[in-house]
């Protein structure tokens, strides 16, 4: 049986041969198996290899995938794995081509999880983009004919909101409520998905793992970096408009990836809505990794990487996402209810003629009021997103606020969707 | 051993209890929410912060041992 | 006047003892939605308005500890022990009494969960919590039905009044509810409320802003 994949060309021109690509290859069930075999079972020792494979979690935290697994199996109740494919950037693409393109690799992952963890309760948490859960049903069905699996997978969707990828909503959704953050104590890894101890995953890192299991850490840490090993999926935006899902080993040139030096853009952003700008200059100079990356105050994070190109507004673009930041805020916790309305208003405010005297001053105050006084990291990472707003695009302000801004286009660049949840029905 | 003062900000509501009990380590910021420091709590605070939780209408507060840990023998609190 | 027996004196005991046992419940149901209203009492931090509630409710327990004791130790009428925590077992007075049982339980368990309200779960306390409102009706249909005090006179006018001043505050409660933004569209009326203007200042005051609402 074959089904509409959305098939990638090969990028191995980033590394040695034989190594990419390693997940982006389209392939149904037979293809898979007739390529890979079966999930290569072999319960706990999987831990220990992604260990000295140096896997880190592909969602965004960089978290080292083998201490999570470690604490979720010494929990000593039975666990709950939950692969997380609801990416919620709105820019981020590359969960979404992973599942469409190699599903089996994800769920092979799932599986290998499961049984490193010691449980057969699974989930596999998505988005509802059209098509995907019949895809992935599709899928789960046609191992399940084949015997493939051990643990049992649940399929639930994710409401579109931002923070619907968020640990701790995720494990909320699943267990029948709405996809809000929670306060982390206990943590996720010891009172999850109906109260047991649960492993969140996201699906890239699930589908590394699979690939660890069957070819082992040496393979993986072939491509990358000693400190940063392995390859990861990132979603380019580049300045000519077009976007693209790459596989890429860690810690090549971000000017390679954005093709910085064929139209040089205004500035780059890294990391998503939660990241960080750089100036085009100092994007060309850095690689996607985080060595290289957080001395200019920025982070892998999930690989969303972005490259305005000249002629549109950046403030404009700012004042949207930070518009939208606020607006996807679980409206749960003081400080992140009270201000990030005010700051995205002081935002939009600043990118008006003539701003008030005192708002940058307030929107510093808001912002140190912010950070880290939520249950979950959605004011920290907002806060990240303005404060190098005001540092890259100080120029742009200044003329701003005289009136005059120099953009040609106003259509909007990066992926603001519209709308403000209202009701409890948007977060289930 | 020393403590530390954590709010669970999803429960609360701003009563500002905490920081009328423990000033030397909790103030409310402007829209009336605990700031608490990350210093922990010495032994001759101690007395006044078991207050400030048991006493906070919204149950927002807990004293961990250590970062994260909870004191109570109960592992959540929901 | 003869005939003051020790049965009189438990018996008027346990009435006296009554009656300030509403007044005192009364009290402390006015300051419990004080509390949760964030409400300020004239010169008292807002610790000390929950110290009130607190400690009046704690008072209000040894006077209905009293009022029970004594009308069970009063051999006037026959009250077993029982019949004070079992509901409608008396031989005396079942329904009224037995009403009496039914507040003096959920009482129990309103103080009980209350003392080791940091040690249980936040939602349990609170589900608890709620059947004060419960519990302050049914204390004030056993008081008036047991006792023809109450049905006359400033006693009378003591009983409707405090019915009534609680009864307003527990209004008062139900609208805050109602108007309550749900947490669904907090952020949306917070962004209404910026996009207004506000955003120039800081907010003072303690009340959050954004519609920071109970549940």
């Amino acid at each position: 049986m074959m089904t509409a994949f959305h098939a990638l060309p090969r990028h191995d021109r980033h590394a040695g041969p034989g190594v990419l690509p390693r997940l982006l290859q389209a392939m149904d069930l037979d293809a898979h198996l007739a390529a890979y075999g079966p999930p290569p079972y072999g319960g706990r020792e999987l831990i220990g290899v992604a260990a000295v494979a140096g896997l880190t979690g592909r969602g965004g935290a960089g978290f080292p995938a083998a201490r999570k697994l470690t604490a979720v199996a010494e929990a000593g109740r039975r666990a709950v794995v939950v692969g997380n494919g609801a990416e919620s950037e709105p820019a981020s693409r590359k969960d979404k081509q992973l599942l469409w393109t190699a599903p089996h690799l994800v769920l092979d992952g799932l599986q290998l999880a499961a049984e490193a963890v010691g449980t057969t309760r699974a989930y596999l948490y998505v988005h509802a983009h059209p098509g995907l859960p019949e895809q992935l049903g599709s899928a789960l069905a046609a191992r399940a004919a084949a015997g493939l699996d051990r643990a049992r997978v649940q399929l639930v969707t994710a409401p579109p909101r931002f923070l619907a990828g968020e640990e701790s909503a995720v494990v909320s959704r699943i267990n029948g409520g709405p996809a809000l953050p929670r306060f982390k104590i206990p943590p996720v890894f010891q009172r999850g998905v109906g109260g047991a101890p649960t492993l969140v995953q996201n699906v890239e890192t699930l589908a590394h793992l699979a690939q660890i299991a069957r070819y082992g850490a040496s393979w993986f840490r072939a491509a990358g970096t000693p400190a940063e090993p392995g390859t990861m999926l990132a979603t380019c935006w580049r300045a000519d408009g077009t976007v693209e899902v790459v596989e890429t080993a860690i810690g090549v040139p971000l000017g390679e990836l954005l093709r910085l030096s064929e139209l040089p853009p205004q500035a780059v952003l890294v990391g998503g809505y939660h990241g960080t700008w750089l100036t085009s200059v100092r994007a060309a100079t850095l690689p996607l990794a985080n060595a290289g990356l957080r001395p200019a105050g920025a982070a892998v994070g999930a690989g969303l990487i972005a490259a305005l190109p000249h002629g549109r507004c950046g403030v404009a673009e700012a004042v949207r996402v930070v518009r939208y930041l606020a607006v996807e805020s679980a409206g749960q916790c003081g400080p992140c209810l009270n201000g990030l309305p005010r700051i995205a208003a002081g935002l939009a405010e600043l990118a008006r003629p003539r701003p008030r005297p005192r708002l940058r001053a307030d929107l510093e105050r808001w912002a140190g009021l912010v950070e880290r006084r939520g249950a979950c990291h959605h004011p920290d990472g907002s806060v990240r997103f303005l404060r190098s707003t005001l540092a890259i695009f100080g120029t742009e302000l200044t003329a701003h606020a005289r009136g005059e801004c120099s953009a040609t286009s106003h259509r909007p660049f990066l992926p603001v969707p519209a709308g403000v949840p209202a009701s409890q029905a948007d977060w289930i | 051993m020393s403590e530390q003062l954590r709010v669970n900000p999803t429960a609360c509501t701003g009563h500002g209890l905490c920081a009328e009990l423990l000033p030397e380590r909790v103030i409310l910021d402007e829209w009336g929410y605990p700031v608490i420091s990350a210093e922990p709590v010495p032994a001759s605070l101690r007395k006044a912060a078991r207050r400030a939780v048991t006493d906070c209408p919204a149950l927002a507060l807990m004293l961990t041992d250590s970062p994260g840990q909870p004191q109570s023998s109960r592992s959540a609190r929901s | 006047m003869s005939g003051i027996t020790a049965s009189t004196a438990l018996w008027y005991a346990s009435r006296a003892t009554g009656i300030t046992s509403l007044v005192l419940l009364s009290a402390v149901v006015l300051l419990g939605i004080a509390v949760d209203r964030q409400g300020r009492l004239p010169g008292l931090p807002r610790f000390a308005v929950t110290g009130l509630h607190r400690n009046l409710s704690l008072i209000a327990v040894v006077f209905v500890a009293v009022h029970v004791v004594s009308a069970v130790a009063d051999s006037y009428v026959s009250i077993s022990l029982a019949a004070a925590v079992i509901p409608f077992v008396s031989s005396y007075e079942p329904f009224w009494l037995g009403l009496g049982a039914v507040s003096l339980d959920l009482m129990a368990a309103v103080i009980v969960t209350s003392l080791v309200r940091s040690r249980i779960p936040r939602r349990a306390w609170r589900a608890v919590h709620w059947l004060s409102y419960g519990l302050y009706p049914v204390a004030v249909v056993h008081s008036v039905g047991s006792s023809t005090d109450l049905q006359s006179g400033w006693l009378l006018a003591v009983t409707v009044f405090c019915v009534a001043a609680v009864a307003g505050a527990a209004v008062f409660r139900l609208r805050s509810s109602l108007r309550a933004v749900p947490r669904s569209g907090r952020v949306a009326t917070a962004l209404g409320e910026t996009a207004g203007g506000q955003a120039a200042g800081g907010l003072a005051g303690s009340r959050p802003a954004g519609g920071q609402g109970r549940p």
